[in-house]
């Protein structure tokens, strides 16, 4: 079991570009079922042994794939969510960074009249390891495991699943939640779904400045979840009105700081790392049972 | 981004919002010659930097005759204007907007933003006009109204009537609220706008309403589709460093002290300056080289770091997803040759590739210091940045 992903899913690459094709590529030799391309005016042919379609509704039905990654470059992006969702797909992975902020809350908000579940953008995907890659993760560092890792990052995703791989921690699915302030998923979509998988036994959830969806999840966890969760803030030296990389990663108007984020998790009963090197060690405190 | 105030105005006034009648103005004599064309008995000459509080700090003032506007403006222009919005250096005034005095009755808040948690637009009023809305906020929050806008329904005039009602606004004045509100409305969604502040928004004692300030903030991600507000930038307005870094597409945001970063990923960069504060020492920039980042993109990065004069140690932290870290290392030692740079250097190289980067660092007979995790990195380079061995 895991959240979200498995052995069984069956990826649509959206966006055959440079980077969808090398991802598509390394997603196959990890050994997850990428079963087609969707490459408008291309259709009927084949890249790198996967057919191609002019449409995902085409690619749909032609090869029953339910889940799609999508490459699309910001200007067509949100389009290619929609296209996603109304042909059925039951869960997309939007990579694209640099979507502006008004295409994506229009889209969310479309996105209710469907059943698919949108994760990202700006996120580096989803790993559920020995099974399933989708998008841009290095799966080599993840290993089969009882944890659930998400983050609104992805190289300190990386950082947090090695940490854990280091103490011989595995990982029940990881992913990326994306950098940007309108999301598909949030932290308390992916908690309830780590909180439901019985694969998941205590969950690392890694939040940074901006907004304020570290303190919903704060109280999320307090109220309805039962496993252990620990979290990591990034940003607790940042200026405030500076935008640190991440588009939703800024103190705007006094919101958003490191240190609310902080105090709302601890008041919760969440355990916060201290340092970024001790995400880990935080883990095994938490949930000494689950230390390799 | 960011715009100066005479630039939002002339938006606003293009989106058919009321503003008062004003003119740009680079030496006191135009400021003369603009007062003069306004022809009111009285003006305000204002200073155009991008920061808020200019009052408090002397940037403004109110004046009664064209000899008056220029004697202000001799002033204004070339100071250097300290706010609690401004830098710690303060910001050089190099414009000022001179504008026609106004006939105040009322001062109202208003302003457009977007509501992360709610996923909607929110209008937020308020009656304190001229008040910073977080001061009204933490002291008297039933002061302030807000409505929230669907995105794919968009702004209704109920919401408007709404809000002017809550204002104490009477009929005639509310008739006038609709269209101006749905001026600012059309502005913020037309140009993908972030944040459209009026503050105030006056009402005159003949019962008119028009934006004495005006501030208006874009979303970056949306410019390549709006030339015509990308070329309202200014680059006087921007960090220098931070202004290079943008050339060559890295995130760059310039911090005071002595520790220089090198990171790909927003996140990671961010939890690199976390991880030097809490080893005792002080990064002098967040960096992230992003995902594409090679060779060439790295010896930018350390000419952007080097340009620093406080640095006294560099701390390069990667940890490869779809980045290699033998390119990286081969980029790294490069610059480092090239460059010679003469501050210390502590490199960490980590997941795809990091055995073959790590082997062409050792190889490169440079003085680097390799660190293994994250902890040794930021323990090592604020060693070093101490004056310690790296």
């Amino acid at each position: 079991m895991a959240i979200l992903c498995d052995r069984n899913t069956k990826l649509l690459i959206q966006g055959m570009g440079r980077m969808g094709r090398f991802h598509a590529d390394l997603s196959r030799q990890y050994g997850t079922r990428v079963v087609a391309g969707v490459a408008p005016g291309k259709g009927g042919v084949e890249i790198d042994g996967t057919p191609i379609f002019d449409t995902v509704a085409q690619a749909v039905k032609q090869t029953g794939a339910n889940a799609s990654v999508i490459f699309v470059p910001p200007p067509g992006a949100g389009d290619a969510i929609l296209e996603a969702a109304d042909a059925g797909i039951e869960l997309a992975v939007c990579i694209t960074e640099g979507i502006p902020a008004l295409d994506m809350a229009r889209t969310k908000s479309a996105l209710q009249h469907h059943a698919m579940r949108l994760v990202g953008p700006n996120c580096p995907g989803i790993v559920t390891p020995e099974q399933c890659r989708i998008g841009i993760m290095p799966a080599q560092i993840t290993r089969p495991g009882p944890v659930g890792v998400v983050s609104r990052s992805g190289t300190l995703t990386y950082e947090a699943v090695d940490q854990l791989s280091r103490l011989g921690i595995g990982q029940s699915t990881c992913l990326g939640i994306g950098g940007d302030s309108v999301i598909g998923t949030t932290f308390i979509d992916t908690l309830a779904l780590f909180e439901a998988d019985p694969a998941t036994r205590a969950v690392v959830m890694i939040g940074e400045i901006g907004g304020s969806a570290e303190e919903e999840a704060a109280e999320f966890v307090k109220s309805e979840m039962s496993k252990p969760v620990v979290a990591f803030i990034a940003g607790q030296n940042a200026p405030p009105g500076k935008r640190m990389g991440h588009a939703g990663a800024i103190i705007a108007g006094g919101k958003g700081k490191a240190s609310d984020k902080i105090a709302a998790l601890e008041a919760n009963g969440v355990a916060v790392s201290p340092s970024p090197a001790t995400i880990g060690e935080t883990l095994v405190k938490a949930a000494p049972q689950l230390a390799g | 981004m960011n715009v100066h105030e005479y630039q939002a105005k002339a938006l606003l006034r293009e989106f058919g919002v009321a503003v008062p009648d004003g003119r740009l103005a680079t030496t006191p004599e135009e400021a003369e010659k603009a007062a003069r064309a306004l022809g009111t008995s009285v003006v305000v000459v204002k200073a155009q930097v991008h920061a808020g509080g200019r009052g408090k700090a002397g940037g403004v003032k109110v004046v009664k005759s064209p000899a008056e506007a220029k004697q202000a403006a001799s002033e204004i222009l070339g100071m250097t204007l300290h706010t609690p919005q401004t830098p710690p250096e303060g910001k050089l005034v190099r414009k000022v907007y001179v504008e026609a005095g106004s006939d105040i009755e009322r001062e109202l808040y208003l302003a457009i933003l977007f509501d992360r948690s709610a996923e909607r637009f929110t209008i937020v009023a308020s009656t304190e006009g001229g008040m910073e809305i977080e001061v009204v906020a933490a002291e008297t929050p039933e002061k302030i109204l807000t409505t929230q806008v669907e995105p794919n329904v968009g702004l209704r005039d109920y919401q408007i009537r709404e809000l002017g009602f809550g204002l104490g606004l009477n009929g005639d004045q509310v008739k006038k609220l609709v269209p101006f509100v749905r001026g600012l409305f059309a502005l913020y969604m037309d140009k993908d706008c972030s944040q459209v502040e009026i503050n105030p928004l006056v009402v005159t004692k003949q019962g008119d309403l028009f934006a004495l300030d005006g501030k208006v903030n874009f979303d970056d991600n949306a410019l390549y589709r709006h030339k015509d507000i990308a070329d309202l930038r200014d680059p006087d307005e921007e960090d220098p460093r931070e202004r290079a870094a943008k050339e060559i597409d890295l995130a760059y945001v310039g911090l005071d002290g002595d520790i220089g970063c090198m990171v790909n990923g927003a996140g990671l960069a961010m939890a690199t300056l976390d991880m030097i504060d809490f080893c005792g020492g002080a990064p002098a920039n967040f960096l992230d080289a992003g995902g594409g980042a090679d060779k060439e993109k790295v010896k930018e990065a350390f000419k952007l770091i080097l340009r620093d004069e406080n640095v006294k140690a560099i701390l390069v932290n990667i940890f490869g997803g779809i980045v290699r870290c033998d390119l990286i290392a081969e980029g790294v030692s490069a610059a480092a040759a090239e460059l010679e740079i003469k501050v210390p250097l502590v490199v960490r190289l980590q997941g795809t590739k990091s055995a073959e980067g790590r082997e062409i660092l050792a190889q490169s007979g440079l003085d680097i210091t390799p660190a293994e995790t994250l902890k040794d990195a930021g323990e090592l380079v604020v060693a070093a940045a101490k004056g310690g061995a790296a």
